[in-house]
């Protein structure tokens, strides 16, 4: 079988000696090219620690991560971050911080033409004219737009993201939202993503993956978006037949089962490696089971 | 009458003013010499500060107006040379100056990137420690016999408890600045596969700078303060021989205009620095 572009395989991290229990533990789960997938979990549950390890910024206590057939043992310009808190660097302007990127990705280009490459991109977050602001003279949204910009910038296989718009107002966060889903369906990026907010996750998402609370979080199942992406629009996205279906699982599983979910897999179902793919809005769209009880049931 | 009030700068002004006044018409009245005749006086403390200022007819404290006349004399012509115990104070301030610029210089060039290194690494940070902390609070003229005994030449050593002075706040701040840096800020650099050259210059320097021109700040005062006590120790030229020598000379007015230049050039390092501070400054 053909592995995907990023591969998690049997990842744990424990902090301190070895017998602490785990954050998390045996966490096996892939990333298609030109997917875009979304982690939800509650605060705790170890989800930074697993972009970090993604990243490369973090080491796992077990396990690796495969990209691309190979293991990764760092940080790489193949895997760009967006940080949350934005990170970018306050002496430097708008230009000067994707500059940045851009110079250490192709270090051997004049200044011109990494001012060329960095001027394409920050047109792409909207953000022309603002090019010599500094970043204490932009508002948060803004400022997240940069990250992004900079992170598009250096091309990479891969976007990484930790809650991206959390720190944002919730109209600039809705306008970010729409533009990240323009920019992915646009350069077919890949996208990993970290959140808590469920709308987010479904509009912008092609698969959710599940985790449960920590110590010892796993990941209880992979939710696939079964709406298409050119059906995602954030004004009327609660219109769609589908959507309430997949919020309501999603809810349902933060609220009650990320808890609970030990006692759900007593009956030895339940494989880590291999996890269950779960489509409940298409049992919206399609009459489940019990309307029609007399042919389906078992 | 209105905008007078409301104007602070313009309010402090005039107080100042009128401190400055207060002060010189108190320094005036005091200066006068005493009404009744002295007592006998010793036949060489007279020659010294002269038959007047001795039997009591005139103080050797010299009042505000002898002061602005020396003040007026030295600005007018601050270069002559007539001798060796004899130079403008231009020519000795310039001396003072060119010691303390030189030995702050050493002394960034040495602690700035041995700041960085115990900034950068835990164990070094750990093993330099104890070092830094015995050393810091020894006053810099402690070191002058040791200096001239090593060395053995006064100019050099002069220049040797500058750069001991000012190392201290340029190592420390350096350190603590390097140590600093955010988290995220190294994330991106590392994300971005700089390598530690550039993170050095690109990332970690620009981030540490204000407080490393802060520590700079601190030493180019301490230096300024210390230059004058160890040039009245070994003597030769400088702002401070030039203190001690016109002390021996009992030329208080001298001494006054000393005082007075010393805070000037003082001030004005203090402010060309808070203006470099001000240029590697970043807002967050």
């Amino acid at each position: 079988m053909e592995r995907p572009l990023i591969s998690v395989e049997g990842l744990a991290r424990r902090f301190g000696d070895s017998n602490q229990p785990a954050v998390f533990e045996n966490i096996w789960f892939g990333i298609d090219r030109g997917e875009f997938v979304c982690l939800i979990g509650h605060s705790g549950c170890g989800k930074t620690t697993i972009l970090n390890v993604l990243a490369g910024l973090d080491q796992p206590s077990d396990g690796a991560v495969i990209v691309d057939n190979r293991e990764i043992d760092g940080p790489s310009l193949d895997r760009a971050v967006i940080f949350q808190g934005h990170a970018l660097l306050p002496w430097l302007t708008v230009m000067g911080n994707i500059a940045f990127a851009v110079s250490s990705r192709w270090p051997k280009w004049d200044r011109a033409k990494v001012a060329e490459h960095a001027g394409k991109f920050i047109e792409l977050v909207g953000l022309k004219g603002a090019e010599n602001k500094r970043p204490v003279q932009l508002s948060g949204g803004m400022k997240q737009r940069v990250g992004i910009a900079r992170a598009l910038s250096i091309q990479p296989k891969m976007l990484l993201m930790d809650e991206p718009f959390s720190a944002l107002d919730a109209l600039t966060r809705g306008m970010l939202q729409d533009e990240v889903l323009r920019i992915c369906a646009d350069t077919r990026q890949t996208v990993f993503m970290i959140t808590h907010d469920v709308d987010e996750a479904i509009l912008l998402a092609d698969k959710i993956v599940l985790m449960t609370n920590g110590p010892g979080a796993k990941i209880a199942e992979i939710v696939v978006n079964t709406m298409p992406r050119n059906e995602r629009h954030r004004n009327d996205l609660h219109r769609h037949p589908q959507y309430y279906a997949i919020r309501n699982h999603l809810v349902e599983f933060l609220v009650n089962r990320s808890r609970a979910f030990d006692q759900e897999i007593t009956d030895g179902s339940y494989d880590p490696r291999r996890l269950k793919l779960v489509k409940p809005g298409l049992a919206a769209v399609n009459p489940p089971a019990e309307v029609v009880p007399l042919r389906h049931s078992h | 009458m209105t905008a007078l009030k409301n104007s602070l700068g313009l309010r402090a002004a005039l107080l100042s003013l009128l401190i400055f006044a207060a002060i010189v018409g108190l320094w005036q009245i005091a200066a006068q010499p005493p009404a009744a005749s002295g007592p006998a006086v010793d036949p060489e403390y007279a020659k010294r500060v002269g038959a007047a200022a001795a039997t009591g007819s005139k103080s050797a404290m010299p009042t505000p107006a002898d002061i602005g006349v020396t003040i007026w004399k030295h600005l007018t012509d601050p270069f002559y040379v007539r001798g060796t115990n004899d130079k403008g104070i231009g020519i000795q301030l310039a001396y003072s100056l060119g010691r303390v610029l030189l030995g702050f210089g050493l002394a960034a060039l040495a602690a700035v990137p041995l700041g960085f290194l115990i900034g950068m690494s835990p164990l070094v940070y750990r093993a330099l420690d104890p070092f830094i902390q015995i050393l810091k609070p020894v006053s810099p003229l402690a070191w002058m016999p040791l200096a001239l005994y090593t060395i053995k030449d006064s100019a050099i050593s002069s220049i040797f408890v500058i750069f001991i002075c000012s190392v201290w706040p340029m190592l420390i701040n350096t350190a603590f600045g390097v140590a600093s840096v955010r988290r995220e800020w190294l994330n991106v650099a590392r994300t971005l596969e700089v390598g530690p050259f550039r993170t050095a210059f690109k990332v970690i320097l620009p981030a540490a700078a204000p407080t490393i021109m802060t520590g700079m700040r601190i030493s180019i005062g301490i230096a300024w303060l210390v230059i004058v006590a160890a040039e009245m120790l070994v003597g030769g030229t400088g702002i401070g021989y030039f203190v001690w020598n016109e002390w021996n000379n009992l030329s208080i007015a001298n001494i006054v205009t000393a005082i007075l230049l010393i805070g000037v050039v003082g001030l004005l390092l203090d402010q060309g620095l808070a203006w470099l501070t001000k240029l590697v400054t970043y807002p967050e």
